[in-house]
């Protein structure tokens, strides 16, 4: 415990009106870290954490916030009194910082090694011969091929695990002895992300620095850290080593992180949710912050402000069960109702499109001429059955949006076949589009940008009644608003208000029933919860389970998350650059995966349960241009099995039973 | 749309304001009827008061929509924004005045009535006492004698030169060498003291109006507006209003008599002249906008919304029409209106009417060339917009495209229209003032600004140097434009989006 590289001391980072009624975005916030070790900061979004990280460099956005108390102690020197210039000296060269969106951090009009060379002769003083060799050593060291070409690139033509990776080497150039990531793979696919943090664990291994890493998520948590602070608005909930958090997590926000996240063996049951939302931080808090929604609160938790106790040398919690022995807490266990699995009553095909392909045309010169395509979708082949969740899984780019987009005829589709219950609506006529809308819906990622801003819920909800229930008048419609809103969790009183006035997973309520007001029999999910949080994740799963046994429905299920899929899907199609490699019953697919591809997605994903953990297989390179597909199978230049005969033929699709089939050569055998 | 128009309807709000509405417009058109003149109802008056009529409607929606709302309460809560208002709601009252034209009735014999052959408006009958007394020719302000030298033949008979006294201006005084400084002086005291009268008095009413409505007491409501504790910034307000009526009242109170501006080459009055040029500068800049909107936001919308072929052709549309110089667009059309004017004498009865089309004409064609840059920023949020997830849910809910364009599309850019609308105002009003400079303006005979700078630029080489008519101009077009650009900034600054926050 000697080498301590830097300790927080009760840091208060405040925002807004600071003197009447402040956003405590960080609230008495303390911890240390040691030299070369990896610490995790774990919480929801608006929990305070990245603007802990920005504390302490001195980044907070001003004037709007301020630090008011506290002290930031870096190798015995309060960095919190520095000067400005000072602090230029170590900020970028002592503790360096990688953010969340590899896109916007380069500045797009330098090459990288122009961005590179900045740094090193700003802290290294390197300039001219001696600085390329180093940018060139630093691209090799990230892993980035060919560094001497790379080099004189500019952003745009990276691609965002690239991207994210010159980051790391501009972090790196300055040899910092700590490394902040804010979010470093959150905007990445997880193979992507699987790469980038064995990287770091490596450069770590190397240079001995400590990583200060920032995340909602505990796989990576649980794959990559030595200690882990929990930070719950504005304050750190717990602390412990790695080892105690994964086995025996004390606060009851850490317990029920666990318990809300999707997995196969809660299947049969709905998940432990965290019931609302994070507090908004400009509360004046009289007691616990978790207290609204904890489970296991008594009385006087609202009412005394609760200490960090220490359990052991490496484990507090802030919690009054541990403060104070004497008080018996209930010991509850949240409603976790089961759910009956749909089995295998009565196969009826709803839904289904066989060699679909998308292709958009790429324009160039003054006559906009064809120069070539992009082959978004190229020949994909699905069927929905009635009450069912097929579960559409693939990296970012491998178009499985466009497949959503397509079958709803939002896109335009090149060739192939939709149908409809076995009525083929591949080109529709007006009647039979109007049919399609009726019956198949769409959600959508974002539901910040999926509802229109200046429309009051009511109106929202009602627009698609107005299209296609023309007979309906309004007290009608507002009557089928109200059951509608009161189907997805929400009060009647939501029809008057505004998008902004909810939150992400309130937002996305809304969009559900929006998509239910036309009755549909499909709903066409696109990653509705990857951007999330866990605990309201858990929440929209619980929903999205409930109204498929209440009322039938079938989904296409869009995401990248395998997780959920384990828990709600009942058939995976796996899809690599347009294509499906793997398809089959869920226990097909996540027990015995058969694509290579697959297989690198499924142990990619960094987990949890420490049992199951198996050997990883981290892909290289990255998901190719779907213009120009590589010859052969797609996968073949990222497949680790990889044979002479992938490079030039695209293998067929083999059943291996009834519900699999797989296209790989390594099959054929 | 209909069926939001019927819930509106429904409710008790929209059937005061159209009862406001209606009582407004009856007011408008009966009004000959109650003062027993004959009503003109020039094309452009028709329109400025059609706008004042969307203003109104346009407010009464955005007090029921929130979204809408909110900006506008941060607009309103702006000290120099509002004190800009009050000073642009002087000039819009005076407009407005300018804008109700009518004749007297003159001999009405049994059933032979005739008419008078002057059309007034009812800013000219409240400033009848100056725009009758005319001069023979320039005076300077506050002069009582000419500017002029004239032959006089005195006593002994002999012919001399000097400079007459004016016909109007001070004709009160009977020895002006000894009483000119102190009947300007005294005057100047009780014009000012009016004007301080009059505005106490309205702060105190409007004092006891606010603790009324605030429910608090009169001294507290006082006390209140001096600390500037209220939401608005009602002291600044207040102190601007009190300004303005006091130096209206003062100008008012002299220009009885005194020319306070001086007079022109043909002895009018040049403070009549400046507020009559009002209207005109308010016409183009705003008529302007009117025409130009629905150019702007359908073929901006549309291109940004359809893409593919309709986005060429109306790129094409506005690329061809930007790479025409304006002014040259400008000259061919008004060349184009005096002829038709012309060669159709039936249409055009009066002298004013024939301006009156020239100037409608103007805006028209100011109109067409500046609508691409609005057009282009539209296109380019549509773009953006179109692709947004709420865009594609609607599109999916089989929502027909007119439908998703009115209610999704085109709600989400008017803050754009809007602050244009507002930049462009002030710009237009200036653009008035070049062109008449250049001859391609208003007619001639149309009272405007621009006229007045340009006859008063050929004076500049007299000496002594006849300055007022074009310092009266500019300042009063200088305070309009002023105010039109401190209002647009606040209303840019609450309206855009990357400004939110940013304090």
């Amino acid at each position: 415990m000697a080498d301590i590289l830097l300790e927080i001391n009760n840091l208060k980072t405040y925002f807004g009106d600071i003197k009447n009624k402040p956003v405590r975005a960080v609230d008495g916030v303390s911890f240390k870290i040691n030299r070369g070790e990896t610490f995790a900061i774990l919480g929801e979004s608006g929990c305070g954490k990245s603007i802990t990280a920005l504390s302490i460099m001195q980044l907070v956005p001003s004037p709007a916030g301020k630090i008011v108390e506290g002290s930031v102690v870096y190798n015995g020197e309060d960095l919190l009194k520095k000067s400005e210039i000072e602090m230029r000296s170590i900020r970028g060269n002592r503790i360096a910082m990688i953010f969340q969106e590899p896109m916007t951090s380069l500045n797009p009009v330098l090459t990288v090694q122009q961005q590179i060379e900045e740094v090193l002769q700003q802290h290294r003083g390197i300039k001219g011969q001696a600085a390329w060799r180093e940018v060139v050593a630093l691209l090799d060291s990230v892993g980035i091929p060919v560094a001497e070409q790379r080099a004189k690139d500019y952003p745009h033509q990276l691609s965002g695990g690239m991207k994210q990776r010159v980051m790391i080497a501009m972090a790196l150039a300055s040899e910092p002895d700590l490394l902040i990531a804010d979010e470093p793979t959150t905007a990445l696919d997880v193979t992507i992300q699987a790469q980038v943090m064995t990287l770091l664990r490596d450069i770590q291994k190397r240079t001995g620095m400590a990583i200060l890493l920032i995340t909602h998520d505990l796989g990576i948590v649980s794959d990559f850290v030595d200690h882990v602070a929990v930070m719950y608005a504005g304050e750190i909930v717990e602390y412990a080593s790695r080892k105690d958090f994964f086995t025996a997590p004390l606060h009851p926000y850490s317990k029920k992180l666990f318990a809300s996240l999707p997995a196969k063996s809660k299947r049969n049951r709905t998940l432990d949710v965290i019931k609302g939302i994070v507090p908004p931080l400009t509360t004046e808090f009289t007691g616990c912050r978790f207290y609204e929604r904890c489970g296991a609160a008594i009385k006087q938790c609202s009412k005394q402000l609760i200490r960090l106790v220490d359990i052991d040398n490496t484990h507090s919690v802030r919690c009054l069960q541990f403060i104070d022995n004497k008080i018996n807490f209930p010991i509850t266990n949240d409603a976790v109702s089961d759910i009956s699995d749909t089995g295998n009553i009565a196969v009826e095909e709803v839904f289904s499109v066989a060699n679909l392909k998308v292709h958009f045309p790429i324009h160039k010169g003054i006559f906009k001429r064809v120069a070539g395509y992009v082959y978004a979708v190229d020949g994909v082949n699905l069927t929905l059955y009635k009450g069912k969740t097929l579960a559409l899984v693939g990296e970012s780019g491998c178009g499985k949006t466009t497949v959503g987009k397509t079958v709803l005829h939002l896109n335009e589709l090149t060739a192939g076949t939709i149908s409809l219950k076995s009525e083929d609506i591949s080109l529709p006529t007006t009647s039979q589009l109007k049919t399609l809308r009726r019956q198949a819906q769409i959600i959508f990622q974002d539901p910040y940008s999926s509802m229109n801003p200046r429309k009051r819920v009511g109106e929202i909800i009602e627009e698609g009644l107005i299209a296609l229930n023309p007979e309906l008048n309004s007290i009608e419609r507002k009557t089928k608003v109200k059951t509608l809103l009161k189907q997805v969790g929400l009060p009647e009183t939501a029809t008057s208000l505004y998008p902004h006035e909810f939150s992400g997973g309130q937002r996305q309520r809304i969009c559900i029933a929006r998509a239910l007001a036309v009755n549909p029999e499909i709903l066409i999910c696109d990653e509705p919860t990857s951007a999330l949080d866990v605990s309201v994740q858990a929440q929209m799963l619980n929903l999205f389970k409930q109204l498929q046994q209440d009322y039938g429905l079938s989904y296409l299920f869009i995401t990248h998350n395998l997780s959920v899929v384990e828990y709600l899907a009942d058939e995976i199609a796996v899809m690599y650059l347009g294509r499906i490699v793997e398809r089959g019953s869920v226990d097909d697919v996540m027990q015995t995966p058969q694509h290579p591809y697959t297989k690198a997605l499924l142990s990619a994903i960094p987990t949890v349960d420490k049992e199951s953990a198996q050997e990883k297989i981290v892909l290289e390179g990255e998901l190719p241009s779907p213009i120009t597909p590589p010859s052969g199978c797609h996968f073949n230049p990222r497949c680790p099995e990889r044979m002479d005969i992938c490079t030039h033929k695209y293998p067929d699709t083999y059943n291996i039973s009834d519900s699999h089939a797989v296209a790989c050569h390594l099959t054929e055998k | 749309m209909m069926a939001e128009l019927r819930n509106a309807l429904q409710q008790l709000y929209w059937q005061k304001v159209f009862f406001v509405l209606g009582a407004l417009m009856t007011l408008y058109l009966i009004y000959p009827v109650l003062f027993n003149v004959q009503g003109v109802y020039l094309i452009t008056d028709i329109l400025i008061y059609f706008l004042v009529f969307c203003l109104i409607l346009f407010v009464a929606y955005i007090r029921k929509q929130p979204h809408l709302s909110v900006p506008w309460r941060q607009v309103f809560k702006g000290k120099i924004a509002m004190s800009s208002a009050v000073v642009l709601s002087f000039f819009i009252i005076v407009g407005l005045m300018d804008s109700i034209h009518f004749r007297y009735i003159e001999k009405s014999e049994a059933t032979n009535t005739s008419y008078s052959v002057d059309m007034l408006s009812v800013l000219d009958v409240s400033l009848r006492y100056i725009s009758s007394d005319s001069e023979k020719t320039y005076s300077a302000p506050f002069a009582i004698y000419s500017y002029a030298k004239e032959n006089f033949i005195n006593d002994e008979g002999v012919k001399y030169r000097a400079y007459p006294r004016l016909k109007f201006a001070g004709s009160h005084l009977k020895k002006p060498e000894q009483e000119y400084w102190q009947d300007i002086i005294s005057k100047s005291v009780k014009g000012l003291i009016i004007g301080l009268i009059i505005s106490v008095v309205f702060s105190a009413i409007f004092i006891f109006y606010l603790s009324r409505t605030s429910a608090r007491s009169y001294l507290d409501t006082l006390k209140n507006i001096l600390q500037d504790k209220f939401d608005l910034p009602w002291r600044v307000m207040l102190i601007t209003l009190s300004i303005v009526i006091v130096l209206c009242a003062w100008l008012f109170y002299l220009s009885h008599f005194y020319h306070v501006m001086g007079t022109d080459k043909v002895g009018q009055d040049v403070f009549y002249l400046t507020l009559k040029s009002i209207r005109t500068g308010l016409v183009i800049g705003t008529l302007t906008t009117l025409i130009m909107l629905p150019f702007a936001i359908a073929l901006g919308v549309m291109a940004g919304y359809f893409k593919g072929w309709v986005d060429d052709v109306i790129q094409y549309i506005y690329t061809t029409l930007n790479s025409i110089p304006g002014i040259l667009l400008i000259v061919a059309v008004m060349l184009a209106i005096d002829v038709y004017i012309e060669n159709h004498p039936a249409l055009f009865e009066t002298a004013i009417e024939r301006a009156d089309i020239k100037l409608l004409a103007l805006c028209v064609v100011l109109g067409i060339t500046s609508w691409t840059g609005l057009c282009r920023l539209l296109r380019g949020e549509v773009f953006k917009l179109r692709e947004l997830e709420y865009i594609q849910a609607a599109r999916a809910l089989g929502v027909s495209n007119f439908k998703i364009i009115t209610s999704h599309i085109i709600p989400n850019v008017m803050h754009i229209v809007l602050i244009v609308v507002v930049l462009d105002f002030s710009g237009l009003v200036l653009a008035e003032a070049v062109l008449a400079y250049i001859g391609v303006g208003v007619d001639p005979s149309t009272i405007s600004w621009g006229n007045m700078i340009n006859s008063a630029r050929l004076e500049l080489a007299r000496d002594p140097v006849v300055w007022w008519s074009l310092i009266s101009a500019f300042s009063f077009m200088f305070a309009l434009v002023l105010a039109a650009n401190l209002f647009s900034d606040a209303i840019r600054d609450a309206f855009d989006p990357r400004q939110q926050g940013v304090k």
